[in-house]
């Protein structure tokens, strides 16, 4: 079971408290896209084995949805950051490609 | 004839005799005794039945790694079956029973099944009883029902009459595991400061050890064993529990414990079972090793155990499984066995040695007490039907003639050790394999890590492949500081492990004959035999997973604790490659069974689920309400009179609401608040309906999909002020709305400026409704509600009857009704109040269903009815709710996608049976042929069905195949009993199509 830093409340939070919102930073296909994009944003979704950004919920707690960057293999969380972002943070980005490199 | 010895037995207490019933007969034991150690004592073998063939079995370990000695516990209430007897701990009065055979232990009609065990071979479930197809549900399924299975299932009417409850901690360091390694790992991360929790699965401290001799820090095992508990118990920052199992390792060091508090003591007020919800920094497996069984004919004879236990049972227990035991080893350890029963003045004819050069120093030292001693030979079968009689001897290279036979009543058996690596295993440990050892070890490179990205778990002596006692706790010592994050200090004192190399022995002999292979068992709870893991390579299950289901090895509730390896290895020899080739089946939670009991703690009955109750509850409930719960919220049905039945209310609600005032608690409603400069432009993209345009004061319908186009809710919209709207949600759907309003507001339009609340529980709401539900207000008085001030679809607000109130002028029945708002600690002085000033009308509280059969006479849609999550507004013919002018709103992109578009696509229409009746709820419209299924061919099936009062026949609405276009026609319907009922499609606005009666 996870435990994950809220990064609003800054409660590690027990993953019971959480609610997961799968992929993170997926870009909205809206009325006009061609049906290939909307497939993509409605149905597909990244599985990778490694780091994986995804979205949760504080959802027992204070309510803020965040994005985790988790290996999927390994359970390390690489970072949380707020949810009102398009991509993940420059140093969290250069942290991971730095360790895992 | 007693098997106690006259001294000795380390864990009983000669002065208190226990008295405890098996299968009914009163036998007695000592306080200390296992079930399994005074069923010895008392020369019970034969305690339990395998479950295919319904063999003899006995008891074959002395702990959790038991697969024979189940048994059902306890009467009545407190009934429980598939206990282990090597882990019950007597107590006065214990009663305990044998399990699956028929009519009785030692006459059971079901070992008929041995004698036809050649036909029935791995897989034979599979292969057998396939066809005909009608055969299984007749005759094979009751059949293998009944021979089959383990412990009998509690009575249906009993209801478990003990308290659980979960204990959530969080620790720097566990330990799971009391032995010397455990109690050195937690001794050397306590020492730091770290908080630790050391967990024992018995009721004792210091595992084999004591048994096993040897000496730390200059003293005898035990004597260390006792100091270091003390010293432990005496630190602050330590916490100790025995009979506490360390259950299963999950991400990010959360640990399950199942502390068995009163089994032992059911007299005791405190609960039964405590769950242990652990977070720790840090875990250190310290579980030990089990002792493997040897693979030879009739390995599963009462009488036939692992060395190891015997040996426990005459020290811990002075109990004596045997008169005369042949030992039979691969390894040295099983001479440790030989030698306590020499001393215990036991006879042992033979330790049979598999290795042709035998062992060491252990070996010396039992040729020095006069222990004679086989070296190169095996067993190849033991004798005896219901017990052993004698092992016929041979040499461990041949085929398995018998050289000689040597009259035995036990047989103690070793074929080496596997570390204990479940938990390791569980949040993801690696296994390397040990070839000097022939067994599975952690590989520290790939232990188990945590958020950090770095290692959380560390295994810990026996459990870390370390068998030797200064191995054992030196390699203890260190994984507690590692765990505390320190440098390891010096390790106490012990001996180094001087013993031979152990031979690796898969089957004894090593070519056996197909007929011994037959008889030699790997998996005595599920009666699996090598031949069965050999015949499976042969057919080709070559994956581990694969074999191991087909030939259900490992499967049993022991999880394959004594069988995993052997059956590996046979696996691999049949498949011709090296074990760690072949790889393990995963290791998965609980180590052993955990009751259900534990996993419910304190969540059953009334705290199972919490109520959520109206403001009006305690008045329904005082008034006879029949509930219905809708989400968590418990809401009126009817109010069934006295005498009156729940159909008859339902519609004596419905006529008295038509014909004059009826009032319903509306409080469950969601209500949302919406607010803010950019509130407008968020509804917009929340509802289908353009919102934005509505004025303050008004109120709109509208329909909420999901971004897939499915429609999910509906309700009213009330627009309050310029920045703000009032959301109506459906009952079950308020906190789901809320929390999609939430996600769009904080991860895709984070920049809009919207606040949103969820207001449920801030009002009750009471729906007035009915013909005289404007005459009733005005009776209240303080808000002017006629036609002219309070149109249809319009909002007020003010003092009714001096009460601050809301009114929304809405109908979800066809009436003239108002749905009045107040704050929630003054909604039951309303409903009273209402109830009075409506007497004069008959005022007349409904329910729910009521509710349901009025929005279905004029075709309203309900949400879980008409949709199901493959609905989208387009079906229901809802088209008018959806605005043609707006850009986009959820679900606009996906509703235009081919298939949602499909002309083909079912339609809503009403339904009236021919013959009147009620039409079959979930009934499907029945077409032309069947489908490649063979099921009927189907073109619509019943949303709602329901007995109209107010029209005098059965009323429903469904989805149907270009329902709309063929109006007037009728359609075949089927019933549960195969037959039809004949439907006429009609619009599904039954009643006051005009919408007269709520236009007043
Ligand atoms: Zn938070």
């Amino acid at each position: 079971m996870l435990t994950l830093t809220c990064p609003y409340c800054g409660v590690a939070a027990d993953e019971t408290e959480l609610h997961p919102g799968g992929e993170a930073h997926l870009a909205r296909s809206g009325p006009d896209s061609a049906d290939a994009d909307f497939e993509s944003y409605l149905f597909l979704r990244k599985n990778p084995r490694g780091v994986h950004f995804e979205r949760w919920r504080h959802s027992h707690g204070c309510g803020k949805w965040f994005h985790a960057a988790r290996d999927t293999r390994t359970m390390q969380v690489w970072g949380t950051y707020p949810a009102q972002v398009t991509e993940p943070p420059q140093d969290l980005l250069a942290a991971i490609a730095d360790r895992t490199a | 004839m007693s098997h106690r010895l006259p001294a000795g037995g380390r864990l009983i207490d000669r002065s208190t005799p226990v008295r405890f019933t098996f299968n009914g007969r009163y036998l007695r034991g000592f306080a200390g005794d296992t079930l399994a150690a005074a069923l010895l004592a008392n020369g019970r073998t034969l305690v339990g039945r395998s479950f295919k063939y319904h063999r003899p079995r006995g008891i074959v370990a002395s702990g959790a790694e038991e697969p024979n000695a189940l048994v059902g516990l306890g009467r009545g209430d407190r009934f429980e079956p598939n206990q282990r007897a090597t882990t019950t701990e007597i107590f006065p009065d214990l009663a305990a029973e044998s399990q699956n055979h028929w009519p009785s232990l030692d006459f059971d009609v079901g070992a008929v099944n041995t004698a036809l065990a050649r036909f029935l071979p791995a897989g034979f479930y599979y292969k057998m009883f396939m066809h005909p197809r009608p055969f299984w549900k007749h005759v094979y399924e009751p059949f293998i029902r009944r021979s089959a299975g383990l412990g009998k299932a509690p009575a249906a009417e009993a209801r478990d009459a003990d308290r659980y409850e979960h204990f959530h901690v969080h620790v720097d360091v566990l330990v799971v595991g009391g032995g010397v390694a455990g109690l050195a790992a937690a001794l050397a991360a306590a020492r730091t400061g770290r908080r630790v929790l050391l967990v024992e699965q018995n009721a004792h401290w210091g595992g084999r050890a004591p048994v096993d001799g040897g000496e730390i820090d200059g003293k005898p095992a035990a004597d260390w064993v006792r100091d270091a508990v003390q010293e432990l118990d005496g630190m602050d920052n330590v916490t100790l529990r025995t009979r506490t199992m360390g259950a299963g390792v999950y991400d990010h060091g959360y640990v399950l414990a199942y502390e068995r508090i009163t089994d032992h003591a059911p007299e005791d007020e405190a609960p039964r079972h405590r769950l242990w919800r652990i977070r720790a920094g840090q875990v250190v497996t310290a579980t030990g090793a089990i002792e493997r069984p040897l693979s030879f004919a009739g390995n599963d004879l009462p009488g036939v155990m692992l060395a190891s236990a015997v040996r426990d049972y005459v020290v811990n227990y002075a109990v004596a499984p045997g008169r005369r035991t042949v030992v039979v080893t691969n390894n040295d350890d099983a001479y440790r066995t030989a030698l306590a029963l020499h001393d215990a003045g036991l006879e042992v004819p033979a330790v049979v040695d598999a290795r042709p050069e035998g062992g060491g120093a252990l070996m010396a030292a039992a040729r020095a007490r006069g222990i004679r001693v086989l070296t190169g030979r095996g067993i190849a079968k033991v004798k005896g039907l219901r017990g052993v009689r004698g092992v016929g001897i041979c040499t461990q290279a041949g085929e398995g003639g018998v050289l000689d036979v040597i009259p035995c009543d036990c047989v103690a058996m070793s074929g080496g050790w596997s570390p204990v690596v479940h938990l390791w295993s569980h949040a993801g440990g690696k296994l390397a394999w040990d070839a000097e050892e022939a067994f599975f070890r952690p590989d520290p490179a790939q232990a188990p890590s945590g958020a950090a990205g770095t290692a959380v778990t560390r295994a810990a002596g026996a459990a870390n492949g370390h068998l030797g006692l200064a191995e054992a706790l030196a390699d203890a010592v260190r994984a507690g500081a590692a765990a505390a994050g320190t440098e390891a200090g010096p390790a106490p004192a012990a001996a180094a492990r001087e013993e031979a190399p152990m031979l690796p022995v898969w089957v004894m002999p090593a070519n056996a004959a197909p007929a011994l292979r037959r008889k030699a068992w790997l998996d005595f709870q599920n009666d699996v035999k090598v031949s069965d893991v050999m015949l499976a390579a042969q057919e080709g299950f070559e994956s581990v997973e694969h074999a191991k289901r087909y030939t259900t090895l490992g499967m049993a509730t022991d999880q394959g604790k004594l069988s995993n390896i052997n059956g590996l290895a046979i696996l691999s020899q049949s498949l011709g490659e090296d074990i760690p080739a072949v790889g393990t089946t995963t290791f998965r939670p609980p180590y052993t069974p955990v009751s259900m009991g534990a996993i419910a703690g304190e969540a059953r009955g009334a705290l199972f689920q919490p109520i959520r109750r109206t403001p009006l509850h305690g008045w329904h409930e005082a008034h006879g309400a029949a509930w219905e719960p809708v989400g968590q919220w418990r809401r009126p049905y009817c109010f069934p009179r006295a005498g009156e039945s729940k159909p008859d209310a339902v519609r004596r609600e419905i006529s008295a609401t038509r014909a004059s005032l009826g009032l319903l608690d509306a409080s469950t409603l969601g209500k949302i608040l919406v607010k803010g400069p950019d509130a407008g432009r968020f509804v917009d993209m929340l509802y289908t309906n353009m919102m934005s345009t509505l004025k303050p004061g008004f109120c709109r319908y509208g329909l909420m999909c999901s971004e897939n186009g499915f429609l999910v809710d509906d309700g009213v919209v009330a627009r309050i002020d310029e920045d703000t709207f009032l959301c109506h949600t459906t009952t079950g759907g308020a906190d789901r709305v809320h929390a999609t309003m939430e996600e769009w507001l904080q991860t895709e339009w984070w920049d809009w400026k919207v606040f949103t609340a969820n207001v449920t529980e801030q009002y009750a709401q009471i729906a007035v409704v009915g013909p005289n539900a404007r005459k009733v207000l005005e009776k209240l008085g303080g808000i002017d509600v006629s036609k002219e001030a309070l149109p249809f679809m319009r909002w007020t607000e003010g003092t009714l009857g001096g009460i601050p109130a809301r009114i929304f002028r809405i109908s979800f029945s066809g009436e003239l009704s108002f749905e009045v708002a107040v704050p929630a600690n003054r909604g039951l002085e309303l409903w009273e109040r209402l109830l009075a000033k409506g007497e004069e009308f008959g005022a007349t509280p409904y329910g729910t269903e009521a509710l349901h059969v009025m929005r279905a006479e004029k075709g309203f849609i309900m949400i879980g009815d008409e949709t199901d999550g493959t609905v989208i507004p387009q079906d229901l013919g809802l088209d008018w709710a959806i605005s043609k002018k707006k850009d986009d709103y959820i679900g606009k992109r996906a509703q235009a996608r081919s298939h949602m578009t499909d002309p083909a696509r079912w339609k809503l229409v009403g339904l009236e049976t021919v013959d009147g009746s009620v039409l079959p709820e979930g009934s499907y419209a029945v077409a032309a042929g069947r489908n490649a299924n063979r099921q009927r061919n189907t073109q619509g099936r019943v949303t709602s069905t329901y007995y109209s009062p107010t029209l005098g026949r059965g009323i429903a609405m469904g989805l149907v195949l270009n329902g709309p276009d063929r109006m007037g026609e009728e359609v075949a319907f089927s019933r549960e009993d195969g037959g039809t009922v004949t439907a006429r499609i009609v619009s599904p606005v039954f009643f006051d199509a005009e919408g007269e009666k709520q236009n007043v």
